[in-house]
């Protein structure tokens, strides 16, 4: 099918973006298009307005100070995944980058669309839950902070108001060693379930699933030594959690990616990333 | 909300002045305005590849993008790969390994793979595989695809791109 008339208006600033929002009740922010377009190809969305912010050059910027990376909420997947300084002090966000869609569909899409279209697959969604990011959104009031744990609310919905958007995302350098994995039908498909677990060092941690319950949380866990005890701390932590298709195969798979990403936890950046690829050779 | 506007649409180096919808989306303008119908529709839903070209020289899904996004963008489709009626190498590899059956993914592989050795000119087997993960192909199997790209790429002549 063909997506619904809509008029286009493309803009260069924030607050242009803003007015108009607020100007059209039913108007959709177009960043990367690859969440929108296909609900709009198949009708299952149908905005009477499209306001493209691919030209608001305040959007597009990463910056690391040294206590936090800021990323502009128009970057594009592929530039995390390509970031030499992202993949130094958060190795993670770069293997996470890589699982993200395909090259052309990481080309164009963005963290802030991921953001705003929140679906429970989402890499971003539940990396930010995990980095304990905030997530900065713009209105006719200004820009306000949301911490991630507050930003998702279920399936496909988060906090942001008709007439906000989001500006970029913030998150602080990681207390813990974090691990990270997915198991799709195939590589680039949405996550059947994926797991982001962080290691305090002293037994104790958290798990951050997608995929798996309708938005990410993140669950503090024990880590005990012994892989049976562990597997039974993974099955108490995700007894926490609200879950809709509670199926046998579907659980089954949320313990493993947890263990799978505890495991990936205890490499170094460098060698996490060439296991992550399956041997040394980088992806 | 249907009234046409006016693009300045760039396609493989030349400008064409035409009216769009602004919901028309770029494969279906490439293909119905232009007449460059190698641009191939698969599933309109950013799965198959079949579309994929290059706006400014990446390999982006053009059913997933609207015409009227990409104004003032170079687009790239597969009959912009030559500017006369000659093959590139790559395409010729795609002939001499058997690269294509029916030959509805072509077009998406060839912009796809295009796209990777600019970028990376001696890729091995495993970033081609990871690059054409997004390109579906229902008769080839792959292989001779791969076999075909790794072909070019083992190919020292500079033109080779």
């Amino acid at each position: 099918m063909k997506p619904a008339a809509f008029e286009y208006r493309r803009v260069t600033t924030v607050a242009e973006a803003v007015k108009l929002l607020r100007e059209t009740p039913d108007a959709k922010i177009i960043a990367g298009g690859q969440s929108l377009v296909p609900l709009m190809n198949f009708r299952l969305t149908r905005p009477s307005l499209l306001v493209d912010v691919n030209g608001v050059k305040a959007l597009q910027h990463v910056g690391w100070d040294g206590a936090y990376l800021r990323i502009g909420s128009l970057v594009r997947h592929q530039q995390i995944a390509d970031h030499a300084e992202i993949q130094k002090h958060f190795p993670v966000l770069t293997v996470a980058a890589k699982h993200i869609g395909h090259w052309a569909i990481r080309n164009r899409g963005t963290i802030g669309g991921s953001l705003a279209h929140a679906d429970p697959a989402s890499e971003w969604s539940a990396a930010t839950v995990t980095l304990q990011a905030e997530i900065d959104v713009e209105g006719p009031q200004g820009i306000h902070m949301v911490p991630a744990s507050e930003f998702f609310l279920g399936y496909y919905s988060t906090v942001v108001q008709p007439d906000e958007l989001i500006v970029a995302v913030r998150i602080p350098y990681p207390k813990f060693r974090i691990g990270f994995a997915e198991m799709a039908r195939r590589r680039g498909d949405f996550a059947l379930a994926g797991a982001y677990v962080e290691d305090a060092g002293n037994g104790e941690g958290f798990v951050t699933w997608f995929g798996v319950a309708d938005k990410p949380v993140r669950v503090p866990t024990l880590l005990p030594d012994n892989m049976e005890t562990r597997r039974e701390a993974w099955q108490q932590a995700l007894e926490t959690l609200a879950i809709a298709d509670d199926s046998k195969p579907r659980l089954h798979l949320a313990v493993q990616m947890a263990e799978r990403a505890w495991q990936h936890s205890r490499f170094d950046g460098a060698r996490y990333l060439s296991e992550e690829a399956g041997g040394n050779q980088p992806l | 909300m249907n009234s046409r506007v006016p693009l300045k649409l760039t396609v493989n180096g030349e400008t064409f002045d035409i009216e769009v919808e602004p919901r028309w989306l770029l494969s279906d303008v490439l293909r119905h305005q232009l007449g460059l119908v190698g641009t191939h529709v698969g599933c309109e839903q950013g799965a198959c590849g079949a579309c994929t070209v290059l706006i400014d020289g990446k390999p982006e899904r053009s059913c997933l993008t609207f015409a009227i996004q990409v104004e003032g963008q170079q687009i790239t489709t597969v009959e912009g790969l030559t500017r006369d009626e000659n093959l590139t190498p790559l395409q010729e590899a795609f002939s001499e390994h058997h690269a294509l059956q029916c030959g509805y993914c072509t077009p998406g592989m060839l912009l796809t793979a295009t796209a990777l050795l600019r970028l990376e000119p001696h890729p091995n087997e495993r970033q081609v595989r990871e690059a054409l993960s997004g390109n579906v192909c229902r008769c080839t199997g792959y292989q001779f695809i791969v076999d075909a790209i790794l072909a070019v790429a083992g190919d020292t002549k500079e033109d080779a791109r």
